[in-house]
């Protein structure tokens, strides 16, 4: 039996994000490690538990094992609730054989069954691809407010950026009159945040058409949103201005950990009205030792530091030896930084071990040619042996 | 680790209370905050479910709200179990009992829990010890040697402040112990008991029944003490680290202890793990003048200040320009701005003003009740 639902969550986590490289290797996107503790499906999983929403299926299909791992009976969330909680939704065999998701509408349409248990009057669209906290219920009452058919979240970005994103052209009443994916010459600033509200009859209707539709890609950018469109059902845009950050590459995902660490940035982990959870590690507290210096920095549970510490951001269960020195760099759980290591401008993967004296990345003043540099990468499980070097830029998954 | 369903545990988190009555004044001993995390309980409960026990009863008997907040259904630990699992046994008043004096009243007040536990073994242990065991050895060694009661001990140079608060064990080759002494007056290198003990279910029973029967109480001085010579009672040597928390002196020193590399190494154990309540606390966060030396610093910590020499529980703030120096600060105590914090041990919601000035002494360290504003 199974009880009605006034909105279920469904949650976009199959894509391979290959513009994070070696920290994707073997993960989805959505479960690369995120802010010192988390992985960045904590964030949609978080925001739906705190906006009252218990029913969400994740649609997984990329190197789905840690995420589904992670994931497990969403107990961390609040989310192994008897009627509803989180369910992981990878591509299945039929009668009819088996298939891929061939596209963001056609995993949903693949699941129209699992929905329908529900029988939600609305549908939320996340992805598992950004940081931001946003309370989804407010974007609800806004949907039900305007009677809309699907209600996508937009956040006003500069006219440079507005390219790289799907752009809202929008009414004076808000209504969507038009939509570019990545415009050149963008007409408005009003970027699409990936998050959409369907009221479920509609959005059902328009999959089915979509997947009936042979020349479609099956995308709710390219497909189900223009179609809504051209139809001339109501689309509405929802201002959101709280902090939202694409997390898709290397650069980006840089930059969102230490947004962590400037005061000016709205994204507060420590409000205890809207915790971000996640599964805890089960160890003891940091140990900060006598050789050590740490400034500007967040670090998790289990680390051992006895280096030098700036600008950073240290997982758990990180150890950083004497005379070891980390700065604007990112260490992700498990790893060892030996004596002498100098780590700069750079993200090392989990379970890494950098030797004695190695060094890995380097600021940006000291390149002259700035095309030259960029965030080095160190990938999940990989030893850097003594001395060695890891250049700026440099994306490295094998031991060197 | 192997599923040990032939032994059940059970751990009296109420025992030794009078030693800390500062710490217990609003908690049992069991809840007392331990080591930036830990309560007092985890370290018996995590040793437990390490040894493969997945049974355990906690018995209680006053200011026990906070043990039930901490433990829950018991799945921080592994312990929400359809079979098995955790059991909390707070006093069950019928005729003739209720209220407990001691040890095998307690038992006797939970007769029925323990009698519908398929085990075979009783574990008993309380929560004034600090150390990791694995417990499988020590129930081998009780079946191997055919004892009636195994009781673990430790040696330890005592004072004689901590032999008033100690039972003390003379042990032979043989590991028979063949002398008891129940809070002596004595100091120096002694066989202290950790207060784990192991008897057969069948034994046990026997033991409660009787006891109850006389009206005695105490298992050291009933049991252990009247019977030491009819009774095969045989000692278990625990050669790890321990501390033995009996007062607020030694307390402080048991949590300084861990700063030490080589004790931290001791305790937590990779493949033997010291579970405990989850909080959901954002990582660290240490501001751009923070300087932070030799410290333990639990997550959630907001430190923007000096700290050295220091325990930090979850959630503490230190703000700009406050030092803090052996001091152990318990969950979400604030310090304000230009504080000077030397030996002080700050409860649970401690608020320290901006430039205050606290000073305590090494070995009587200030301890700032629960909840309390300076």
């Amino acid at each position: 039996m199974y009880i009605k639902k006034d909105c279920v969550a469904m949650l976009l986590a199959g894509g391979q994000g290959s513009r994070l490289y070696a920290l994707t290797q073997n993960m989805a996107k959505p479960a690369v490690p995120y802010g010192g503790k988390y992985r960045i499906i904590d964030f949609p999983l978080s925001n739906c538990i705190n906006s009252g929403i218990d029913t969400v299926g994740v649609l997984t299909q990329y190197q789905p094992l840690v995420l589904h791992d992670y994931i497990g009976t969403g107990q961390p969330w609040d989310l192994d609730n008897i009627h509803g909680g989180v369910h992981s939704l990878p591509p299945f065999q039929t009668a009819l054989g088996a298939q891929w998701y061939k596209g963001t509408a056609n995993a949903i349409y693949q699941n129209i069954s699992f929905v329908d248990r529900y029988d939600p009057e609305y549908v939320i669209i996340l992805s598992g691809d950004h940081i931001y906290k946003m309370d989804y219920s407010k974007m609800l009452n806004y949907h039900k407010k305007t009677e809309a058919d699907a209600t996508i979240a937009v956040l006003d970005v500069s006219l440079e950026e507005a390219s790289r994103f799907g752009i809202m052209i929008t009414d004076d009443n808000d209504k969507i009159v038009d939509f570019e994916e990545k415009p050149k010459e963008p007409r408005s600033t009003l970027a699409s945040m990936g998050i959409y509200i369907f009221t479920w009859k509609k959005l059902r209707k328009y999959l089915i058409d979509n997947e009936n539709d042979e020349t479609a890609s099956k995308d709710f950018g390219k497909d189900i949103i223009p179609n809504m469109l051209k139809d001339n059902q109501k689309l509405v845009a929802y201002h959101f201005d709280g902090y939202w950050k694409d997390v898709g590459t290397i650069d980006s995902l840089w930059e969102a950990n230490m947004d962590l660490l400037n005061p000016n940035i709205p994204l507060d982990l420590y409000d205890p009205t809207w915790k971000i959870y996640s599964r805890n590690p089960i160890m003891p507290p940091q140990y900060i030792g006598n050789d050590a210096t740490v400034e500007n920095s967040m670090i998790s549970e289990g680390c051992v530091i006895n280096g030098n510490i700036d600008f950073s951001i240290i997982f758990a269960g990180v150890t950083i030896e004497q005379g070891a020195v980390v700065r604007d760099s990112i260490i992700m759980p498990g790893s060892v930084i030996k004596s002498g290591a100098v780590i700069e401008y750079s993200i090392v993967g989990e379970d890494c071990v950098i030797e004695e004296y190695a060094t890995i990345g380097a600021r940006p003043e000291t390149i002259s040619d700035k095309s030259e540099w960029g965030v080095a990468v160190v990938g999940h499980n990989v030893t850097v042996s003594e001395g060695a070097k890891v250049l700026p830029k440099q994306i490295i998954s094998e031991n060197i | 680790m192997n599923e040990n369903t032939n032994v059940l545990g059970l751990i009296f988190a109420n025992m030794h209370d009078h030693t800390v009555v500062d710490l217990t004044k609003e908690r049992t001993m069991g809840s007392i905050l331990f080591g930036g995390r830990y309560r007092l309980i985890d370290f018996p409960l995590s040793n437990m479910v390490n040894s493969g026990i997945s049974e355990v009863g906690v018995i209680t008997k006053s200011n026990y709200q906070s043990l039930l907040d901490h433990l829950g259904s018991g799945r921080e630990w592994d312990l929400a179990r359809k079979k098995g699992g955790l059991h909390l046994l707070p006093p069950f008043g019928h005729v003739g009992s209720g209220i407990y004096r001691g040890r095998l009243e307690a038992l006797y007040g939970v007769w029925q829990f323990v009698k519908n536990s398929p085990a075979e073994y009783v574990l008993l242990s309380d929560c004034d010890i600090i150390t990791s065991i694995d417990y499988e050895k020590v129930i081998k060694q009780h079946i191997d040697s055919l004892a009636d009661i195994t009781v673990v001990y430790g040696k330890s140079i005592l004072s004689m402040e901590q032999a008033v608060n100690s039972t003390v064990l003379s042990v032979n080759d043989d590991d028979r112990i063949f002398d008891i002494l129940l809070n002596p007056q004595i100091s120096g290198a002694c066989n202290v008991s950790l207060n784990m003990f192991v008897l057969s279910k069948e034994f046990l029973k026997n033991i409660v029944l009787s006891a109850a029967s006389r009206n005695q109480y105490s298992f050291e001085r009933d049991v252990l003490q009247a019977h030491i010579k009819d009774y095969k009672i045989m000692g278990y040597m625990h050669e790890g680290y321990f501390s033995k928390i009996d007062s607020i002196s030694n307390y402080y020193k048991a949590n300084i202890a861990l700063l030490n590399h080589e004790i931290r190494e001791k305790l937590f154990i990779d493949k033997a793990p010291i579970y405990t309540k989850i909080r959901d606390n954002a990582p660290v966060k240490y501001g751009l003048d923070s300087n932070v030396k030799n410290s333990l610093i639990a997550d959630g910590c907001i430190i923007e200040g000096t700290v050295e020499n220091s325990i930090l529980f979850r959630g503490v703030k230190v703000a700009k320009g406050a030092t803090i120096k052996n001091s152990i600060l318990m969950q979400d105590t604030v310090i304000g701005q230009k504080c000077d914090i030397n030996y002080v041990i700050t409860d649970k919601k401690v608020m320290i003003g901006n430039f205050r000035l606290l000073t305590g002494s090494q070995y009587y360290p200030l301890y700032v009740g629960k909840g309390a504003t300076i």
